[in-house]
Formats: C-alpha cells, structure tokens, sequence
C-alpha cells in the first residue's frame, strides 16, 4: 500500500467517523385520519376551555328574535333573507359614509353566494352573524358611472339570481329585459354617477361583477358586513323580512 | 437519492480491517429512520366536528391530534412536524383571539416549522407579527420578500434540522397574494417565483448545507389543471431537482396517499396535501442504510 492510499484511507475513516451513512433506501407515506377514536390530551382540552367558554358566552348571548327560518333558496330573484342582509347594509353603512363623505349610498348589491347559512327561527344571537358571514369582508362604496350602473343591471337581468339588492327596484319584461329601473323609487339616469355599496370581493371582480372596475373612486368604510349584522341585531328586537318587489320579471 | 457517494475500493475496506475496529460502528449502526408529520389548512379548527356535522362529522379537533402525534413522536423521536399554511381564518377563535391560540396550540403540540398562507395575512401583516409572540416555532418562506414591512427578520427562507444525525433542509413557498389578498393586508411584501426560488433554495441545502433530506413546505396549491402556467406542487415538483418531498396546502386536497412525481432529472418526488381543518395528519417515514445497501432499483416508496 502506498502513501496516497494510506491518505485516502484516514480520509475516508474520518469522513465516516463524524458523517454516518445517509442514502434513503425506503419511504412510507400515509394520511392518518384524526377522529372520536384517539384519546384526547387533557392538558390541551384544559388550555382551550377557557377560551372556548369565553367565545360561547359571547356568541350565544340572545340579541333578537327571528318570526321564521329564512333561507337564500326561498325565492326567485328576490328572497326575505338577502334583502334583509341588503337593507341591513344599506342601514348600518349609510350613516358612516355620510359622515366620511356628506353623501349617501344610492344602492347596495351583495352576492346571493355570500349568504352563507340559514337564519333559524328563534332567538338570533352572534353566532347567527358568523355562520351568515363567516368571511372578513367589509363594506365599500363605489362611485360607479351611468354607464357601469347600466352594466350592473344587464349582469343581473342575466344571472336571474337572488342577488340581495337594497334601495334598487328593477323589472324584467317575460323576455328577461330590464324594462324599469329605479334608485329610491327613481328612475335611473345613466348619465349620472352613483354611490353603490358593495362588499371588497365583489369590488375587485368577484363573481364577475367586472362592471365595478370602472369605478370612479372607491370607499373603503373599515366595516365588516358581520360586524353590520350584529350592530343592526343589537338593536333590533324581531326580524320578520319578507320576499317583496324590488326585483321581479313580469310574466306577460 | 444518493447523497453521498463513496469509494468502494477494496483496498480501503482491506485497509479498514486492518486498522481494527476503528470507524466500524458507523457502519453496522446505520439504519436511521426520520419521521415527518405534516398538517395544512388548519384554519383555526382547535374543535373537532360535532357529531352532527354534514361532511366531517366527529373528525379533526387538536387534543386528539396531540396525542396521535404524541404516539408517533413515543415510537420515533426523530420526529419532524411541520404546516404548510392557513393558520388562520375560520372559526371564532380566530375572530375573538386574532390566531393566539392556534400559535400557542401549536407550540404545545411541538410544531418544527410553518410556512405562511394566504389567510395568515387576514389581519394584516400587524395581525400575524402580533401573534408571533406566542409561537415558539420558526415561520419558513423563502419567496416572500418581508424587507420592507414589519415582518422583515422574522422568517427565515429555510431551516435545517439535525435528527440522529441526518440533516434536513425545509424550506418554505408561498402563493402570489396580488388578487387573493388585499393589498393593505401584505402591503410591502415581494413574492418571487416559486420556481426560481426553489431551484435555490435546493442548491444551498444540497450543495452548501450538504442536507440528505430537503423538504419545501408549500402553499402553492396541489395542481391547477386548467391553468398549468400557475405555479402548483405538481408542476413545481416536475420542474425542479433534489426535493424529496413537498407538503402542500391552499387547495384542501385530500389525498388518500402521497403522490409520486419525477422531477427534472427522473428522480422520484413524493407530494403530500392533507385536505384541510386538522382532519388528518401526513405522515412520511425516510429510512436511511449506507449505499451498500440500497436496492438495484433505487429507493422503494410504499405509499
């Protein structure tokens, strides 16, 4: 053996003495499914009580009363449960932005997808806030051009879908054409602007609203739509939101 | 998968003998087995389903996954847990408590590292900088760029950690936030191509950490299959090299086993995604022998 050998040797020896043999030669692989047969760990069920107890406390304390169970499949393009949402928007926002701006909101439209649950009959409470909206999303205000609001009223004449509206009246002829449109009981003028509120999915393209692009300016009010619900909940002792005519085709 | 190669010449193993028993143990105790565990989409279900539930009825709830990790980590200490994301956002504990328990819940349950999604931005980059107080886990994204906002420093774009011996690499990926989360929510922060980033980020661990395991923790999203130009586990795995495994999350795929992908240079990739809600755990075992022992075919994947 010679010396280059030796050295290669005391190489390989020290490599191997601080550095073990790594080559994976077998992997195992399995999605475990976590269910009511594994124990549970006391001393996480303890930590998370507190919290959990503190959270029903506050989610189920009564704050109105609902006459009936109201549900966004209860109608056809116009249901109690989304104009009750949408007038509860245009209620609560209306102030705010008026402060802000020294204007007011002409209309609301919401998407009837973002009704997430039922209200049940019987006492309402935040939960029912949660489950309606368990997503973050705020109320903003479009200053939308005529021409856009024309654009908004083809899109819903299209879609033929509950999509709460508030303060907006429309009529589609039995040919599904918006044969009237009126804003506060006014007939719409398509070479005006006007404040729609809306929420931030919605403003940004959501569900294909692409006419909110052209939005002149955009308010952003900092309010949760949940955060609507339970102020509007707060101080009302019993909702009783009925289908009406706001949205409708004729049938002749 | 070789990580290391070395020179079986017979003279150095005839020269081994005849030195004595010196360096031998290394060779004889070399089975090692490495254990990760892996969650994704969690956001904030600390409860189990309830009986009643329509889709998930009795499943998920975090006192029951502590202790089915608990018995993993019993059999194996070389144990490994890692999230790929989504903390945050959908239930009330987040709402009332802004992601504090989920951090403290998973600090308890011994979390390694996460990577951060895009619903972990849902109170802005001051929500999840406030939580971080209560994580005692690092948070692992190498594609997003934090240096100027108030996050900078507080991510590290990999990790590497020493389990028996074995060194392993994770480092972590996130979703372009530009039209999934409002801009007010990540403000200043830069994402980077995954792809780009990843190829990176397997070199450094490869060639300058000399890992012999290297997991990218991704929120990228399993697979797109009607907009392959969006980056996604799948089309990330085949386009990169030296990755053995990616955990994925943001698309609440649940996977009944691993997937196996060949990545640039034909080499095998495992993509695993647990669905969502905490309702199942990933678990990937590696077992490590010297290269004598590896089997003609290469590694064997039982999934």
């Amino acid at each position: 053996m010679n010396f280059k050998n030796l050295f290669l040797v005391l190489g390989l020896l020290l490599a191997m003495s601080c550095k073990t043999p790594t080559d994976v030669y077998k992997i195992e692989g399995k999605n475990i499914n976590i269910n009511d047969s594994l124990p549970t760990i006391t001393s996480i069920e303890n930590f998370i009580k507190p919290y959990r107890e503190n959270i029903n406390k506050d989610l189920d304390s009564v704050l109105a009363y609902s006459v009936d169970t109201y549900s966004k499949a209860d109608g056809y393009l116009n249901t109690a449960i989304g104009n009750l949402m949408a007038d509860v928007i245009y209620d609560e926002a209306d102030p705010i932005f008026f402060k802000r701006t020294g204007e007011h909101i002409d209309f609301v439209l919401m998407n009837h997808g973002g009704i997430r649950s039922i209200i049940s009959k019987g006492p309402i409470s935040k939960r029912t806030a949660f489950e309606l909206m368990p997503f973050e999303n705020s109320i903003v205000v479009s200053k939308l051009p005529g021409a856009n609001v024309k654009e908004l009223l083809d899109y819903l004449a299209r879609a033929k879908r509950a999509h709460p509206i508030s303060k907006l009246k429309i009529v589609l002829d039995k040919d599904g054409q918006v044969i009237e449109s009126l804003v506060h009981e006014i007939p719409i003028d398509f070479n005006k602007t006007y404040y729609v509120a809306t929420n931030d999915y919605l403003i940004n393209g959501g569900d294909g609203m692409d006419f909110f692009k052209d939005s002149e300016e955009i308010f952003v009010l900092d309010y949760k739509i949940r955060n609507a619900l339970i102020d509007y909940f707060m101080k009302t002792d019993t909702i009783n939101p009925v289908a009406d005519d706001r949205f409708i085709q004729l049938k002749e | 998968m070789k990580r290391r190669e070395f020179i079986q010449q017979t003279t150095a193993a005839t020269a081994l003998v005849g030195l004595g028993g010196f360096g031998l143990q290394s060779f004889s105790s070399s089975l090692k087995k490495i254990t990760i565990l892996h969650t994704n989409d969690v956001h904030s279900h600390i409860d189990p389903f309830g009986p009643q539930d329509g889709r998930n009825p009795n499943q998920g709830g975090v006192a029951r996954r502590a202790s089915l990790i608990e018995g993993i980590r019993a059999e194996n200490p070389n144990t490994l847990l890692l999230d790929a994301g989504d903390i945050f956002q959908g239930t009330p504990y987040f709402n009332y408590y802004g992601g504090e328990l989920e951090f403290k819940l998973m600090s308890m349950l011994k979390y390694d590292a996460a990577t951060i999604g895009n619903h972990d931005f849902d109170n802005g980059l001051e929500g999840l900088y406030a939580q971080l107080p209560h994580a005692k886990f690092d948070f692992i994204s190498a594609n997003y760029d934090f240096s100027n906002t108030i996050m900078d420093t507080h991510t590290k774009p990999y990790k590497v950690f020493v389990k028996n011996g074995i060194k392993i690499g994770v480092f972590g990926l996130g979703i372009q936030l530009e039209g999934l989360v409002d801009k007010n929510m990540y403000k200043e922060t830069v994402y980077l191509d995954p792809v780009e980033i990843a190829q990176d980020m397997s070199r450094i661990l490869k060639e300058n950490e000399k890992c012999d395991l290297i997991i990218c923790l991704s929120h990228l999203g399993y697979n797109y299959r009607n907009n392959t130009d969006k980056p996604s586990d799948l089309s990330l795995a085949a386009a990169t090299k030296d990755i053995d495994l990616i955990i994925g999350g943001h698309t609440h795929t649940f996977l009944k086993k691993p997937t196996i992908v060949k990545n640039s240079m034909g080499q095998n990739v495992l993509v695993n995604q647990v669905g969502c809600f905490g309702i199942n755990l990933g678990k990937i075992d590696f077992y490590f022998d010297s290269a004598k022992n590896k089997t003609s075919e290469g590694v064997s994947i039982l999934v």
